[in-house]
């Protein structure tokens, strides 16, 4: 298993001393907290190598998803079909291969060419939507290389007679079967949607999810007023939103015997700063590197480093989980108690 | 050496197998029905399969047939093991080159589906009258009968021709053979291998053109030693028969079967024996074999190697016995005395007996049996001997048909019948899109491959694109099967789809005690009174057993849509029990994992549910005494039809035009167009409905309406008071008609409901936004609404066409479509261009059709679409063929010109008779406009009426040539394969020629009626036929090749895209005095999409820059402006987010991704570079730019 290079080798600015960026995710030692999340870069070989030469520790590529697979493979065997057998003169409209690749193996191939192409860890990401699915797949990726798993549950619990309980079953049904199958160490990437967030990411710990990544992102429909229709769109995310992450980080900090990823939000060195401090082992970056290209994460790096030399660091660990609902001196300011005093503030 | 195996497989592939085994270099070119073999072909060298020495054969399309003949040629001199596959006009247009290789000795084999020749009408049906038209060419010819032999015979036709240097062509009946599956024993290549004889192979490859060995070939003669330098290939001619006997010798030896060069089946001492060749023999065999058996002496010769022709081997076959012989040609020869064959047959034996070898001639008559796939059955075969048992034969018969005005048909006993009773026979009616053929196809693989029985099946299609009906006619039993006829006797019949019952007559070939099983929409409790009358009296007559199942509900139930086939599948072995029950489950669910698991997993799983669920919905629905329904089945046209319409066009509509007369049909092929208005298919199974309060009237529905199925009018509202209550109407938006109502209206029998018009429409219902102002509903609860307020639509006046602005969308939608309710697709992207051309100048326009999509769904009978105005003009249409039509086209104008100047001169040398100012303004008056013509006709009116008592010959002339003088619109209508591949030549050419004609090319950019082959529109990374592997080259740019010449009006329009800048583009080449080119972009079928979305597609061409708009107006340029103009922007979308959508793209990323990913990076530079390219042309187009090129090309 590939883990990055030492601390002594990335991470430090020419003529400063050494600084130990090194962090441990899911038993995984990369080099630095600094890990591209599964998105279109990630999806392509050439910004993976881009991402490691600027200072990515790990990287998660884009999720396969297997509902679009089901949908391709249905659409694919309706067109290839649609029109045929009823006109004497044009019986078919295509040639018919001998074989499609309808399964994951563009994803598969994806995997092994990544772990080729560098050197770093290389997690994949898979949205499954039948168990058979979420198991097979997930034993393929393991088989095609992958050092580890995120399963991305993208579940939007729209239907109204749904329970809450029901939904949480399903998180705990997909880990566990998952987890039956594979060696490799398995994250869950959670919606932030739930009751009782904190209760769930611990029954998700004791299910044995080796990491919690904090927070899926959903499409959001919007409204065309000139054309009255809803279109899905995603919104590259905005740095306050990594308050999110930072709220429940910092809470299930100690708490939990998961690795926690920070995700949503992350885009200055600061914010991996806060973070980390809350509790995360590491921060997954992708609305920046979208804007920015893959070269920003060096930025991030550097500024990072150059903060902890400022400020007296000489490693990560030192500074993870200083900020955690455990370490810091009010506890309640991660609690409701902060809003009311904000109001209150206002008043 | 290898084992045979048993394959169930159709006469193409079996032919193709052998074919591409043996060849290195096959060059090819679609059409019907030889296509597949090409095909084939192209798949399996596509797909590394190699050729019996280890080699991948080369596969390569050329631009027409006439192309891939002379690539053969070329081939073949260079010492190419080489063939190529054709029918019909494919191989007329091969017959020069033919020539040159029989003169020259080079060997190699043309497999050829023996097709009818385009005559009075097109046909792609089969008959020999390709063949025989090619019988002076030199070539060998060498027919099959069936399957079999169409394996069997394709390998001694490669092996002989090498072995005699004589080139074959190898043929066998066009879809009778070609499209029949059957059950056949598969050569293997060791059998192949075996058959070459590697000293031919090697002298052949030794006599290549290669400057290694330089020599010429090829030269040009003169009298004095042509002549006998053609008689130096006599000895190879004396010796080819036997060489081809001895090649069917050694296969007889090496794999069982044996074949002669004439095969005499039948009693050793008949005294009647028939003479044919191809499938009919194979009927005939199976008739003698039957008359024999009950007591008859008779017999049938199948010829097989017809060229170089064999008396002595005739008549060695004949039973010494014979006194009487009838030959069936299956071609027509006007004006001969008699066909091919019987001549051939008449001379041997009348050589025999002038030269002493026989002492008396038997009786000879010779027939015509079988054009255009004309039923053959044992029941004419029986005629054909009761013909030669008469004192005195009827010669030069006809048989299969009523030829009732010379009086030439023998009549016979249709229910004479040789059918074995030990063979199953089931007909199943399925929709085109139910999938019932693919699934019967299916059956028949898993009985010829699960059980020791023999299968056939053959499937009959109808000529309509949407909505049609297949019928599948499947025979299993235990011996060979010989039956090519269509089933008229069936144990079993299907009907998969509920609509059928009211219109045809199905059960009319059911036997007593036959089981029918029938999809049903409704409960089986009510099922029984649902059916027509009709349909019960002869369940109850003939004691039949009644099935049904709910099968669109398990279909939807599981996730199948309207695809009904494995289920209906699943219910017919179940109640055939041709197999146990669990085993066929076991076997269809065995080849549905074999058919669909390429496609995935899922689609397996759908499939398999639809099986698992279809027995608890099976039911037998106990059969009353009495009839009791008060349904009864429809008229096929309703009385008020016309009587040719009700006489004629009616019975065909019902698949009954086998019966109709000689008499009843025209003798030159016209037809009277506007008749698909009686067909009223009523296939829509939703259709849109209006929404009065929320339409913007901006005509987009109607103009999208690829069957004129939705409509707009502008009328005085006072005419509503007569009409239908729910009528519905609202006022005029707008100055110009601010007093009238407006009305869009749907026709609701002929909408497909493809909801094109839903798409197209912008307007959105404030309330509740996933409405429009065009909604679909379920049509049978409206229907009969609908139908009152269509015809009452219909009755409306049309509008006085100076009163709209018909250069705009709206403007040109209220005008009356002369083009309604073809035949075409649903959604197709053809049509409302060939409409649209018929609303602004349909009145005047007259029209040459390649041969393609728009000649079928122009002008493919029962019905034509073309309509007439309440003045009585319209459209006036003809199709001559596929690759001559721009000079067909430039024909028209040729005449038009002619008799308009002649008229001008008549008019001038008349002028006291016509008047002066009349006289004057006839000849001088402009006819740009609609007002224009309007009054011309005017003129041309009042001259009628001062000639009409004249007497001498040149007012006579005058009022014959008059309504040349009111300008007529030439059309010369086609797809991208005519214009871009084989009709480029003679498209140039007319475009060249300045000549005022208009071409429209329907650019779907893949031969779409042929089924989806290769064009040079084909864009790069479309995955194609003959190019299975995404194509590899871009698209050609006919536009800017048109425009270089800068006499030519030249459009490209996309609808989708720019509804405006096509009304217009139309308008300015039709108003162009000089040759126009429109190039359609139309969506299809073809390229995979949804096609209620076929718009959205356009415009995401024209968008991504694949596609871009423009107009180049030479008559700009002339008054000193640009004349070229970009109607589209500059890309913004990604090529990928254009091609994805559509599965003729998408689908390369599922089998080559790699390929898929190279060539998408290729067409996205395409078509941005494409787009600078057209800038810079404004640039230099630009009258500033040109004057300064001009100034610097005087040197200042």
């Amino acid at each position: 298993m590939s883990t990055g290079a030492g601390p002594e080798q990335d991470g430090s600015r020419k003529g400063m001393g050494v600084m130990d960026l090194s962090t441990t995710y899911m038993g995984l030692r990369l080099k630095n907290p600094l890990v591209p999340s599964a998105g279109p870069l990630t999806a392509d070989l050439d910004s993976i190598r881009q991402l490691e030469d600027a200072g990515a520790s790990a990287v998660v590529l884009h999720s396969l998803f297997e509902e679009q697979l089901k949908h391709e493979a249905a659409a694919l065997d309706h067109h290839l079909s649609a029109g045929t057998e009823s006109f004497a003169e044009s019986l078919s409209y295509f040639p018919e291969p001998h074989e499609f690749r309808l399964g994951p193996e563009e994803y598969l191939e994806h995997i092994r060419k990544a772990k080729a192409a560098v050197d770093i860890p290389v997690i994949a990401s898979l949205n499954g939507v039948s168990v058979g699915g979420w198991t097979d797949y997930a034993r393929q990726m393991q088989q095609a290389g992958a050092d580890a798993l995120e399963l991305n549950v993208y579940l939007v619990a729209t239907d109204v007679n749904l329970t809450a309980a029901a939904v949480e079953a399903q998180y705990l049904d997909i880990l566990a079967a998952v987890k039956r199958v594979v060696t490799i160490p398995v994250a869950m990437k959670l919606s932030p949607f739930f009751s009782a967030t904190g209760a769930m990411c611990r029954r998700l710990d004791e299910a044995g999810a080796d990491g919690l990544v904090l927070f899926n992102r959903f499409y959001q429909p919007d409204i065309d007023l000139e054309k009255l229709e809803v279109f899905p769109n995603l919104v590259l995310s905005t740095p306050h939103e990594m308050r999110l992450p930072l709220r429940w980080i910092a809470i299930l900090y100690k708490r939990i015997r998961a690795s926690l990823a920070a995700t949503t939000g992350v885009a200055t060195a600061h914010d991996v700063l806060k973070l980390v401090m809350a509790g995360a082992d590491v921060t997954q970056l992708c609305s920046v590197l979208l804007r920015k290209g893959p070269g920003e994460l060096r930025v991030i790096l550097n500024e990072l480093t150059a903060w902890m030399q400022e400020h007296e660091y000489e490693s990560l660990a030192e500074m993870k989980g200083s900020m955690s609902q455990c370490a810091v001196a009010d506890p309640a300011a991660f609690e409701r108690a902060n809003y009311l005093r904000i109001l209150a503030g206002y008043a | 050496m290898s084992t045979r195996c048993m394959v169930t497989i159709d006469g193409n592939q079996a032919a193709a197998h052998v074919a591409h085994a043996l060849s290195e270099v096959i060059a090819i070119y679609p059409i019907t029905p030889s296509s597949p073999m090409g095909e084939w072909s192209d798949e399996w060298s596509a797909a590394g399969r190699r050729n019996v020495w280890g080699t991948i054969p080369h596969v390569i399309e050329m631009q027409s047939e006439g192309g891939a003949c002379a690539s053969v040629h070329g081939a073949a001199m260079t010492g190419a093991l080489t063939c190529t596959f054709t029918a019909s006009q494919g191989l007329l247009l091969m017959i020069p080159t033919m020539f040159k290789m029989a003169g020259e000795l080079l060997p190699t084999v043309f497999h050829i589906t023996a097709r009818t020749v385009a005559t009075h009408a097109l046909s792609i049906f089969g008959d020999h009258s390709d063949v025989m038209a090619c019988r002076a060419t030199g070539f060998g010819m060498l027919a099959s009968g069936s399957v079999q032999e169409a394996m069997d015979l394709a390998l001694v036709a490669h092996a002989a021709t090498l072995e005699s240097r004589v080139p074959f062509m190898h043929f066998f009946d066009g879809f009778r053979t070609s499209h029949e599956v059957q059950k056949i024993e598969e050569l293997t290549f060791d059998d192949m291998r075996a058959m070459i004889d590697p000293e031919a192979l090697a002298a052949h490859r030794a006599r290549a053109l290669t400057p290694d060995r330089p020599m010429v070939r090829g030269t040009a003669q003169n009298p004095d030693v042509y002549f006998q330098a053609r008689e130096t290939v006599n000895p190879f001619y004396r010796d080819c028969p036997a060489i081809v006997q001895r090649v069917m010798d050694r296969f007889a030896q090496l794999v069982g079967r044996s074949y002669h060069l004439f095969d005499y089946v039948g009693a050793p001492d008949a005294e009647h024996v028939i003479v044919l060749m191809g499938s009919g023999a194979e009927v005939a065999h199976e008739t003698v074999e039957a008359l024999n058996a009950r007591g008859a002496k008779v017999g049938v010769v199948k010829v097989r190697l017809f060229r170089p022709w064999s008396p002595a081997a005739l008549l060695a076959a004949m039973p010494p016995t014979v006194t009487a012989v009838a030959v069936l040609d299956r071609t027509k020869e006007p004006g001969a005395e008699g066909e091919p064959l019987y001549k051939d047959v008449l001379s041997a034996f009348g050589e025999a007996v002038a030269s002493g070898q026989r002492a008396s001639l038997p009786k000879i008559v010779g027939g015509r049996y079988g054009l255009s796939s004309k039923e053959f059955t044992p029941a004419m075969v029986k005629a054909v001997f009761d013909n030669l048992a008469a004192a005195t034969p009827k010669n030069h018969f006809t048989i299969g048909i009523t030829e009732d005005v010379t009086h030439s048909s023998l009549a016979y006993d249709p229910k004479f019948s040789t059918e074995d009773p030990s063979v199953v026979r089931a007909l199943f009616y399925g929709l085109g899109a139910d999938g019932t053929v693919g699934a019967n196809k299916n059956s028949i693989k898993i009985i010829g491959e699960d059980t020791p029985n023999f299968a056939q099946g053959y499937f009959v299609y109808d000529s309509k694109k949407a909505g049609s009906m297949t019928v599948s006619h499947l025979r299993f039993g235990p011996r060979p099967i010989r039956s090519s006829y269509l089933i008229t006797e069936a144990n079993f019949v299907a009907c998969h789809n509920w609509a059928f019952l009211e219109r045809y007559d199905m059960l009319s070939a059911a036997l007593p005690g036959a089981v029918f099983l029938l999809n049903t929409p409704f409960p089986p409790a009510e099922t029984w009174d649902r059916l027509p009358y009709e349909v019960q009296e002869q369940i109850i007559a003939k004691k039949l057993r009644l099935y049904a199942i709910d099968g669109y509900k398990v279909a939807k139930e599981t996730g199948m849509g309207g695809r009904v086939n494995t289920i209906m599948q699943t219910c017919f072995f179940a109640i055939s029990g041709i197999l146990p029950r669990e085993q066929a489950i076991a076997a269809i669910k065995n080849a549905i994992k074999k058919e669909y698991g390429r496609k995935g997993e899922d689609v397996v799983r759908k499939n398999w549910a639809a099986v698992d669920q279809t027995l608890d919905n099976l039911h037998e629905i106990p059969v009353p005494e009495r009839a009791t329904s008060t349904v009864r089945r429809r008229p096929p046209v309703p009385d008020e039809a016309p009587p040719f319409v009700r006489e004629v066009l009616g019975p065909m509509m019902v698949f009954r035009g086998d019966e109709l007369p000689t008499s009843k049909l025209p003798v030159d092929g016209t037809f009277p167009t506007h008749t698909t208005r009686w067909e009223k298919r009523n296939i829509g199974i939703e259709i849109p409905v209006w929404d009065a309060d929320t339409c913007v009237q901006c005509g987009k529905c109607a103009l999208v309406c690829p069957h004129a199925a939705i409509r707009m009018k502008a009328y005085d509202p006072a005419l509503l008071k007569d009409a239908p209550a729910g009528f519905k109407w609202k006022k005029y938006i707008g100055k110009e008609l601010e007093d009238y109502v407006v009305t869009v209206q749907v026709a609701p029998e002929d909408c497909t409901g493809c909801g094109v018009c839903v798409e197209a429409c912008p307007a959105k219902n404030k309330k509740e936004t996933r409405l429009k102002a065009i909604n679909l509903h379920f049509q049978p609860p409206i229907r009969e609404r609908e139908r009152a307020n269509y015809a009452f639509f219909l009755d409306l006046p049309e509008i006085d066409r100076q009163k709209v602005k018909v250069n705009t969308v709206k403007g040109s939608q209220f005008l009356q479509p002369l083009f309604e309710y073809s035949g075409a697709c649903s959604g197709c992207g053809e049509t409302p261009y060939v409409k649209l051309l018929t609303q602004l100048f349909g009145d005047r326009a007259i029209i040459a059709n390649a041969t393609g999509c728009s000649s079928i769904y122009g002008g493919n009978l029962p019905t034509a679409p073309w309509v007439v105005d309440r003045e009585g003009r319209g459209p006036a249409w003809c199709n001559s063929l596929f690759e001559d039509n721009a000079e067909f086209g430039l024909g028209y104008r040729l005449t038009l010109d002619k008799h308009a100047e002649y008229a001008r001169e008549l008019v001038d040398r008349l002028r006291s008779v016509v008047g002066e100012d009349l006289a004057e303004a006839l000849i001088k008056a402009p006819q740009k406009t609609d007002a224009d013509i309007a009054a011309q006709r005017e003129r041309v009116a009042v001259l009628k009426q001062k000639l009409a008592g004249q007497t001498s010959v040149e007012a006579r002339t005058l009022l014959q040539l008059a309504d040349a003088l009111v300008k007529k619109s030439v059309w010369i209508v086609g797809g991208d394969g005519w214009a871009y591949d084989i009709g480029y030549g003679g498209l140039d050419h007319v475009l060249a020629s300045g000549r005022n004609v208009n071409v429209l090319v329907l650019d779907t950019e893949v031969y779409s009626n042929t089924g989806g082959q290769c064009s040079k529109a084909t864009p790069r990374g479309a995955v194609a036929k003959f190019a299975a592997g995404g194509k590899p080259m871009g698209k050609k740019d006919l536009a800017l090749m048109a425009m270089t010449y800068g006499h030519i009006y030249v459009a490209k329009v996309a609808m989708g895209a720019n509804d405006q800048q096509t009304v217009r583009a139309f308008i300015e080449a039709e108003a162009y005095d000089g040759p126009s080119l429109i190039i359609a972009y139309s969506h299809c079928i073809a390229h995979g999409i949804n096609m209620r979305l076929g718009l959205d597609t356009q415009k995401k061409a024209v968008e991504s820059g694949h596609f871009p708009l423009l107009r180049f107006n030479p008559e700009l340029a002339a008054a000193g402006q640009n004349p070229l103009q970009l109607d589209s922007r500059k890309p913004a979308l990604s090529y990928e987010d254009f091609a994805y959508e559509q599965t003729r793209f998408k689908m390369l990323t599922k089998s080559r991704p790699e390929d898929a990913r190279r060539l998408l990076q290729l067409s996205q530079q395409d078509a941005l570079r494409r787009w600078r390219v057209y800038e810079h042309l404004v640039a230099l187009y630009a009258p500033e730019s040109v004057a300064a090129a001009a100034l610097g090309g005087n040197g200042h």
